[in-house]
Order: C-alpha cells, then structure tokens, then sequence
C-alpha cells in the first residue's frame, strides 16, 4: 500500500510540471500585461518598455519559465506585482478561508446525501425518495448565485438567523494562528470567537454545498440501489443480521465506490463555486484576490494559485484511488 | 412430528401484469428430513423458498402478495414481523444460494462473513467468532482455514466458495436448511463434493434439508421424500424409492426418462419432454402440463385437477402407468 502510493506521488511530477509549462505559456501570451493595469491610460511606451524590464518580463518566456520554476522549487512563490507582498504571505492569509469554506461544504454535502441517497433507495417510491429526487434536481438546476442572494436574503437579512457578510464579526479580536478561524478559536481556547465563525460559515457553506449534495443524493441512491438487488445483499439478509449491519458492511461499503470517485470529481467545481459564494457573503477568501489578480495579470500570484488548485485537486484525486483500495480489495491486487 | 408444514403457499407478482408465480404448494417436511423440490427452471421453487424466510423483493407490500400458510415450529412464517425473521433466519432456518460468487460480498473477508452470523445469533465476541470460524471453514472441507479467513471471494475457487456459504448456513446449527440449486453453478466433479458435504452435515446436526433442484439425480442420491413442481403447482408427492419406482404423473416420468441412466444398456434413447415451460396453460383452466403431455385427454381441460393419493400423491386424471391405481386411492 505504502509503495502503491509512493509511486502515485511520483507520478504527480510530470502531470504538475506540463500542467505549469502549459498555463505559464497560456498566461504570458494572453494580451495586455501588468504594466497596462499598473500605469493605466498614463503610460508612454517608454515608461511601459521599462516596467516590463523592471518586471523581467521582456527575457525570453523560457527564462521567465525556469526563473519561475526554479524559486517554485524553493517554495518561493514571488512577489505579487500588484500588492508588492510575497504571494505566500497573500495565500497564506485568504486561502484557509477558502478552505474552510470548501471543507464544510464537502462536510455537509456528504454528511446529508449519503444517508438521504441511501434513505431514498431503500424505501424507494416514498415520499422521502420522491423529495430527494425532486430536491436535488432542484438543486442542480439553480445557478449558484441566485441560490446565494435568496438564501441570504432569507436567513441573514429577513430572519435574521445567520450574519450576512464576513467570516467573524469585526468586534470579536480573535488570536490568529493558523487563519483557519474555526480552528484558530479552538486551539487558543477562544470559543466565542470559534462559534461566531462557525456562525458566519453556515450560509456560505450550505449555498456551496447546494450542487454536490444533490449530486452525492443522486449518486448514492442509484449506487444503492443497485447493491440492494445483489445477491450479496439477500445472503446478509438470510443469515438474519441486524438491518445496521446489512447496511453499512454489505450495502454502503459495495455503494461508496462510485460515490468516492463522484467525490473527488466534485472538488473542482467546488473551488470555483467556492469564489462565487465568497463574494455575495463578502467573505474573504482567495476569489476576490484572484479575480482582481487576473485584471491585473499579476502572473506570479495567477501561477501560484493555479499551481496551488492542481496539487489540491490530484492529491484529492490520489486520496480517492487510495480509498478505492481500501475499501475494494480486487483494486488492491492490481 | 412436522418440523415445517406449508400450505396452500401461493405468490403473486403484480407488475403490469399478474404472474402468479407459487400457486398453492402444500409440503411438509419433517425433522432431520432431506425433502426435494424438484422442477424445470421457472416453475417457482426459488420463489418457494424467499417466500418462506421472508425475503422475496418486496415482499409483503402491494407489489407481491403471499397468501397460504407456513407453520415451522407451529409458527406462521408468512405472517411473522420482520424482527422474528430477523431471529429465525440464519440461526433456525439457514439457506444457501446458487451462485456462490455473486452471494458473496466482494468487499469482505470471508472469515468476517462467515463470523457475522454468530456474533449476531450466539453473542459472542469478534474474536471468538473467528476462532469457531476458523473451524467452521475447517468442517466444511477447507483446507488452511487461518489464511482463508482473510481472504477475499476473488481468491477463493467456485467450491470452496460454496463451501464457505455452506459453512455460514451451519455455523448456528439451524434446524433447517434449504438449498437452493448449490451445485448448478459448479463443475461436475465438485458437484458431488458439496453433495456430499451436504449430506454428511445434515445428518452429524439432525437438520432438516429443503434440497431445491432440477436435476432427479441430485434427489436420488439425497432425498428422503420428493415434491415435483410443475408451474407454481406440487404435481407429486412420495417417498424417494416410490417416486422413482413407480412414478404417476407424466411430468415425473417424463423427468425420469429424460436423464441417463447407467442400467438402460447401449443404444437406449433419452426422451426428452416435447415442448418447453413457457406451453402453460393458467391452471384455472385445467391442467397446466396439458399442452406438452401425451396422454393428456378431453377431461384435463375440463378444470384444475385435484390433488389425490396418501402418501404418494398427484395431480392428474389420467395418471401414467407403473402404480397400482387402486391401492394409491
Ligand atoms: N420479482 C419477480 N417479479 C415477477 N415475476 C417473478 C419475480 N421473481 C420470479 N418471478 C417469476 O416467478 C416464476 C418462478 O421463478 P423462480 O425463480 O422461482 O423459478 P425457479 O424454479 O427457481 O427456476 P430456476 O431453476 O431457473 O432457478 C418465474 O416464471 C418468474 O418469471
Ligand atoms: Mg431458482
């Protein structure tokens, strides 16, 4: 097992390294550059020829590249060209929010659907199945941010439920430790402080859990569905087990395959509807900072940040094959 | 004394259209008894057996009705709550399926599916389950159980697959175990093997055996008394010797003319049953076996036949030769 996973890490060098030769050539040939942004209308193509320079940004790309790889390497990611502060210090401070967003999405978009798949499945035709059909298709067919302005709108502004904006109220002067607030609080101990960003999580967090759960709902009902018809499942049920554990050792640990990989594929889609939800919650995570970023092609943080998503989404993916063996012992043996 | 007693089962399917699948089976089978149902693939004797544990697909809601009777132990099966079932099945009543690969969950080790069952019926500890499944696995005629016990399905040969279904059906000692067709998915050498098993467990616990076949040669070797189905119907009913000395019902002989025997000397011909099982006609309107039978007359459209004759019994007005018809009636 751990040599299996060895060898997938090792894998992941060549895949990460055309995937940065290819958006480094991609980013650099877009039109318009940094100077643009910066000087604005203002700049002669003196001043412009000489920013460009300054920026190193007049060598040919496949120094740029090697410059760029070669302080990656170093875990040096470069200066930001628009804010002039490392871009490790920038992510440092936005992307837990991102992260701690995306991760309790992910949390309650699988703590809810795979119970409610499986709850359809088995009493398929009921009014719970018929609901979490009709639910989830729902769910997949709102835009993500018209889902976010309602439900805002609803919990926050006319309820009065939830904050509406921010990841901790301004008043509270928390400890930072990690700039993951949730748990910042709970490793320095101040728990008023954890619960007021669990509180500003709740909306952003179920609005981006919308997709996946209604996905993971969907998936696990027809995963389920299907296992419940083996004839596994009848010998369980002949040898007169308890329904928990038909359930969970003969029909869930059969169903969870596709539900995993379904899993993983989600994650991408929701990084980037992780970046719509921050901004109709004003929450500060990395999607502001990215869109603005882009405006000004401010190369090193864009290339950070694309570098950064690709090692997320393949080590989720890497955690998926790996939980594939797991649970399934023919994959193991290949 | 009747250990399970079952009358009059019948199972209706009601999809877009009724299938009456099991139409009105009544068979007894007595402790420590191998009693054979035997019929043509299609004619109900799976549906028999789900019927009676309770595990038809949807079974007891709108879609399938089961009516009739099942007494095992003086208890109705068919009207038990499911958490009775739940008690009876695997620990009372045990059953072993056809296909050992697919019965088998994949994902499990053998040794925990195998020790599931008596943690769940005798309490005891996980540990304890797998020693006792160990020796289990060890009864049933595998060899190295200790390594077998963390191995999955995928690793185990089609015996000794069926072998561990039949080591998990025998783990509680249930007074009743009902074999659905365990050797049609294997060889033929291995065939005999499990039969044999099979026997030599019944007969060391004094369990009783529903043997479910289509193969007569399976219930000679086996059954102490054979019910032969015919399209949801139990055509005939007797001891071993009696069926096969002296059958009545032109299905059964029929049947028994249809396979190879070692005495019919070179040159004898199988006579295989013209027709096939989709010729039925509803017994509503006579005898279902009619359309494919030869000595089928006038009177056997005329309504369902009755069921006559104790102990050996059948269903036919014009039964076939080879019993004294008076001493039947
Ligand atoms: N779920 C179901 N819905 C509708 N009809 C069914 C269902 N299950 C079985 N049947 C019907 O019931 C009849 C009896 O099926 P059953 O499986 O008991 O046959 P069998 O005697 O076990 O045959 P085999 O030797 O092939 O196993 C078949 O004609 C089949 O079409
Ligand atoms: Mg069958």
């Amino acid at each position: 097992m751990l040599r299996y996973i060895v060898r997938r890490l090792l894998q992941l060098i060549p895949t990460l390294l055309g995937l940065s030769v290819i958006l480094f050539i991609w980013l650099h040939r877009l039109p318009g550059g940094p100077e643009t942004a910066i000087l604005g209308e203002r700049g002669t193509d003196e001043t412009r020829a000489k920013l460009r320079h300054d920026l190193g940004l007049d060598e040919p790309l496949w120094i740029q590249y090697f410059r760029f790889m070669r302080r990656m390497i170093t875990g040096n990611l470069g200066t930001s060209i628009s804010t002039h502060r490392p871009v490790v210090t920038e992510f440092a401070e936005r992307f837990p929010g991102t992260v701690e967003l995306t991760v309790s999405a992910l949390i309650i978009a699988i703590g809810l659907g795979i119970p409610l798949g499986y709850l359809a499945a088995r009493r398929r035709g009921s009014i719970v199945d018929h609901g979490s059909v009709a639910g989830s298709l729902l769910g997949i067919c709102v835009p993500i941010f018209v889902l976010a302005y309602l439900v805002k709108e609803v919990f926050a502004v006319k309820l009065g439920w939830f904050p509406a904006a921010g990841r901790q109220d301004v008043t509270i002067d928390a400890t930072r430790v990690t700039n993951f607030y949730v748990l910042d609080g709970m490793l320095t101990g101040e728990w008023d402080a954890a619960a007021d960003a669990l509180k500003h999580l709740v909306l952003p967090a179920f609005t981006l859990a919308t997709i996946p759960l209604a996905i993971i709902i969907r998936m696990t009902r027809a995963s389920v569905l299907e296992v419940l018809g083996e004839d596994y499942v009848r010998t369980a049920e002949a040898k007169g087990l308890t329904e928990r554990v038909v359930r969970r050792r003969h029909v869930l640990r059969n169903a969870l395959l596709p539900i995993v990989t379904t899993i993983g594929l989600l994650t991408g889609g929701l990084l980037s509807g992780a970046v719509l939800t921050e901004t109709v919650y004003s929450f500060t995570g990395i999607g502001q900072f990215i869109a603005e970023s882009i405006d000004r092609r401010d190369y090193p943080v864009l290339m950070g940040f694309i570098m950064f998503v690709a090692v997320i989404y393949v080590t989720v993916n890497l955690l998926v094959d790996i939980s594939y063996g797991l649970i399934d012992p023919r994959v193991r043996v290949r | 004394m009747a250990l399970l007693e079952v009358e009059d089962l019948g199972v209706t399917f009601r999809g877009d259209r009724e299938v009456r699948a099991v139409d009105g089976v009544s068979f007894t089978v007595d402790a420590g008894e191998v009693t054979g149902l035997v019929g043509e693939s299609g004619c109900g004797k799976s549906v028999t057996s789900l019927a009676l544990i309770g595990l038809l697909p949807k079974q007891n809601t709108r879609r399938v009705r089961v009516d009739g009777r099942a007494l095992f132990d003086g208890l109705d099966l068919l009207r038990a709550d499911t958490r009775t079932l739940r008690d009876i099945r695997g620990r009372e009543i045990a059953m072993i399926f056809q296909d050992p690969l697919s019965s088998l969950n994949p994902v499990v080790p053998i040794g925990v599916q195998v020790a599931e069952v008596l943690v769940r019926h005798r309490g005891v500890s996980k540990a304890e389950a797998q020693r006792r499944a160990a020796q289990l696995l060890d009864r049933v005629g595998i060899p190295d159980p200790n390594r077998r016990l963390k191995e999955y399905p995928h690793q185990l040969s089609g015996g000794m697959r069926q072998r561990a279904l039949i080591a998990m059906a025998v783990a509680c000692r249930p007074r009743l175990l009902i074999a659905d067709e365990p050797t049609t998915a294997l060889d033929v050498t291995i065939q005999a093997q499990i039969l044999e098993l099979l026997k030599e467990l019944v007969r060391e616990d004094g369990t009783a055996m529903i043997m479910i076949t289509h193969d007569l040669g399976v219930v000679a070797g086996l059954c102490d008394r054979v019910n032969v189905l015919y399209a949801g119907r139990v055509v005939e009913s007797a001891a071993r010797r009696p069926l096969f000395a002296e059958p009545v019902h032109p299905y059964t002989i029929g049947l028994l003319n249809s396979i190879p025997r070692l005495d019919a000397g070179q040159g004898a011909r199988l006579t295989p049953i013209r027709g096939s099982v989709r010729d039925v006609l509803p017994w509503s309107q006579g005898c279902a076996f009619a359309p494919r039978c030869d000595r089928a007359v006038e009177e056997c459209l005329a309504g369902p036949p009755e069921i006559t004759g104790d102990p050996h019994s059948f269903r036919c007005v014009n039964p076939g030769v080879g019993v004294d018809l008076e001493e039947v009636r």
